[in-house]
């Protein structure tokens, strides 16, 4: 995609929020050369580039493609080739299947003999009875990866647990954050979820200490924003770690991060992750898919293959803003984890754009007319 | 699935200004619009596309596209082909036709002379009548312009362009108007169709 755009950090940019769009986009429908001299009429009849970028959008856009997920081109098409992926299905739904339901079912029994009775008993001796939650639900995600045959390769020096730290990383499933966990039990923001995740978030992850959001609550962002600062300020408190790109991105591509990790006046520890397709996607459609089935296809795939790189920790620079700081830990992650950028914000899935970008164009159109209007 | 004879149909109906490759893609782009397999694009799934939402446009363009099956989806996106900006003649009279609104381009013209004008001429004419009045073409500067010009500065702006090209304040534009205007300017409207 383009190069790497700069940011209109002057207050006199309503929309703090994104950097230059017409940056990012192809550079096709990049405004044309200004046109000079008289304004004629077919200035104004030659609608052809707004034509053009409508059109062009419409064949092919950048933020549809981070949320396709490409089905895997059939390859059993043939005499010898059918048998064996007959074979590998039996294989994955009648062998792979029943033993790591058993994995499963063996770990949540360990899993709640030892969680519950801790919960209960040692109510008075709270740093003792964190200390083996913790560990218990590190537990716990460590068997989850095994249910799906994980194999994860771990990069980097893993950051210490110190405070006034968070880490962010790049979203593709509900499965990342147990694939971290699994290493370090973080306390993670999550939006709730209905049904057995959500009784799961509220009963064992309320005891790693996890925050909840509500897409679709206009005054969240501010509630939000107050318990990220507290969570981060108590000492006790796990790490935090915090996907700001607010929803499920394909993992060829990121779209922009949120600020709310980056203005918290903490170090930043980006963490990227990237899942090798050719075993499974795993990527979440939650449009298309419950995270039961979700669960359910990794279980019958081969494996769950990827890599978590743990890059350096960065800080705000002096004279750089939230927005730039986000941006330039998005490109870190990106660029580790072979990661294409695109200028949309995750939320446009559920939501429109904004007025202002069409503002923009209309007021650059405006503008060119009306001077030319005065050349006489 | 589309089979050859399906392509080469709609390559037809298109007057041959995409490739089998193209028609491909484009029957995958529109399956992915179509999320609910209903035949057509509903105009809502146009406004999704941030890109395409974020363009000033948008509102009148899906007038056009609403509801298009795909053989009118490829007929509509034709105008921005890739061969529809070459100097290749036009051979036997062709129609561009889109919900009954049909336009006849003339035999031995080149292309790119006639297929922009012509898709200009379509945007512009609201009542799908052949006939473009002034108000649409101040309608059609609202859309461009936005909240960034005044009413005044807009009828300003129209019977100065008006009175140098010799039209008066009654008439009528129309398609040979649009292709003498825009014909040889040589615009280019392409769009790239991505092929895998």
């Amino acid at each position: 995609m383009g190069s790497t755009g700069k940011l209109n950090s002057s207050s006199s940019e309503l929309d703090l929020d994104r950097p230059n769009i017409e940056d990012y986009l192809p550079s096709g429908s990049s405004i044309q050369q200004e046109p000079h001299g008289k304004l004629r009429l077919r200035d104004l009849l030659d609608i052809s580039p707004t034509l053009s970028e409508a059109a062009g959008a419409i064949v092919d856009d950048s933020f549809t493609r981070c949320f396709k997920s490409n089905p895997p081109e059939p390859w059993n098409w043939n005499v010898y080739l059918f048998p064996l992926w007959c074979f590998g299905v039996v294989v994955r739904y009648l062998v792979l299947f029943p033993a790591r339901v058993l994995v499963l079912t063996i770990g949540w029994i360990i899993f709640l003999s030892s969680f519950i009775p801790v919960h209960f008993l040692l109510k008075g001796h709270d740093k003792w009875r964190k200390k083996i939650e913790r560990f218990l639900v590190e537990i716990i995600c460590s068997f989850f990866v095994a249910s799906w045959t994980g194999v994860v390769k771990y990069h980097g020096p893993r950051p210490s647990i110190r405070p006034k730290q968070v880490f962010v990383a790049n979203h593709t499933s509900m499965i990342d954050f147990i694939i971290l966990e699994q290493m370090t039990a973080f306390a993670v923001i999550m939006q709730k979820h209905p049904g057995w995740v959500g009784l799961l978030q509220s009963t064992i992850l309320e005891s790693v200490g996890c925050i909840w959001f509500n897409r679709s609550e206009a005054k969240d962002r501010e509630i939000v924003a107050k318990k990220l600062r507290d969570h981060v300020q108590g000492a006790d408190n796990n790490p935090l770690l915090i996907f700001p790109e607010g929803t499920c991105v394909n993992n060829h591509y990121t779209v922009m991060f949120k600020k709310g990790a980056f203005e918290l006046g903490c170090t930043v520890c980006p963490v990227a992750i990237k899942y090798n397709k050719i075993f499974v996607d795993a990527f979440w459609n939650s449009r298309k898919q419950s995270f039961t089935m979700h669960l359910l296809q990794l279980m019958t795939s081969w494996a769950v293959v990827c890599d978590v790189w743990y890059l350096e920790p960065q800080t705000l620079r002096p004279g750089e803003t939230p927005i730039e700081f986000a941006e330039r830990v998005r490109d870190i992650i990106s660029v580790r984890a072979g990661l294409k950028k695109v200028p949309w914000d995750g939320y446009l899935k559920y939501s429109r754009p904004s007025p202002k970008h069409r503002e923009r164009k209309q007021q650059n159109f405006a503008d060119s007319v009306l001077r030319r209007l005065e050349e006489k | 699935m589309l089979t050859q004879y399906d392509i080469e149909e709609v390559q037809e109906h298109c007057n041959n200004l995409f490739s089998q490759h193209e028609i491909v893609s484009l029957y995958q782009r529109f399956c992915q619009l179509d999320r609910n397999a209903k035949g057509f694009i509903p105009a809502d799934e146009f406004l999704s596309v941030p890109e395409y939402a974020m363009n000033p446009l948008s509102q009148r363009l899906l007038k056009m596209e609403d509801g298009l099956n795909f053989k009118d989806f490829v007929a509509f996106l034709s105008a921005f082909s890739a061969k529809a900006s070459t100097n290749q003649k036009i051979e036997h009279f062709r129609t561009f036709s889109i919900k009954g609104f049909q336009i006849w381009l003339l035999d031995n013209s080149e292309i790119c002379t006639v297929v922009y004008p012509t898709k200009c001429c379509m945007v512009y004419d609201s009542d799908s009548n052949g006939k473009v009045s002034l108000n649409d073409i101040l309608e059609v500067l609202r859309d461009l312009s936005g909240a960034f010009m005044s009413a005044e500065q807009r009828e300003e702006i129209l019977s100065h362009v008006q009175q140098e090209a010799g039209y008066s304040k009654s008439s009528y534009l129309k398609l040979d108007d649009f292709i003498k205007v825009l014909g040889h300017s040589g615009l280019k409207m392409d769009v790239e169709v991505p092929v895998d």
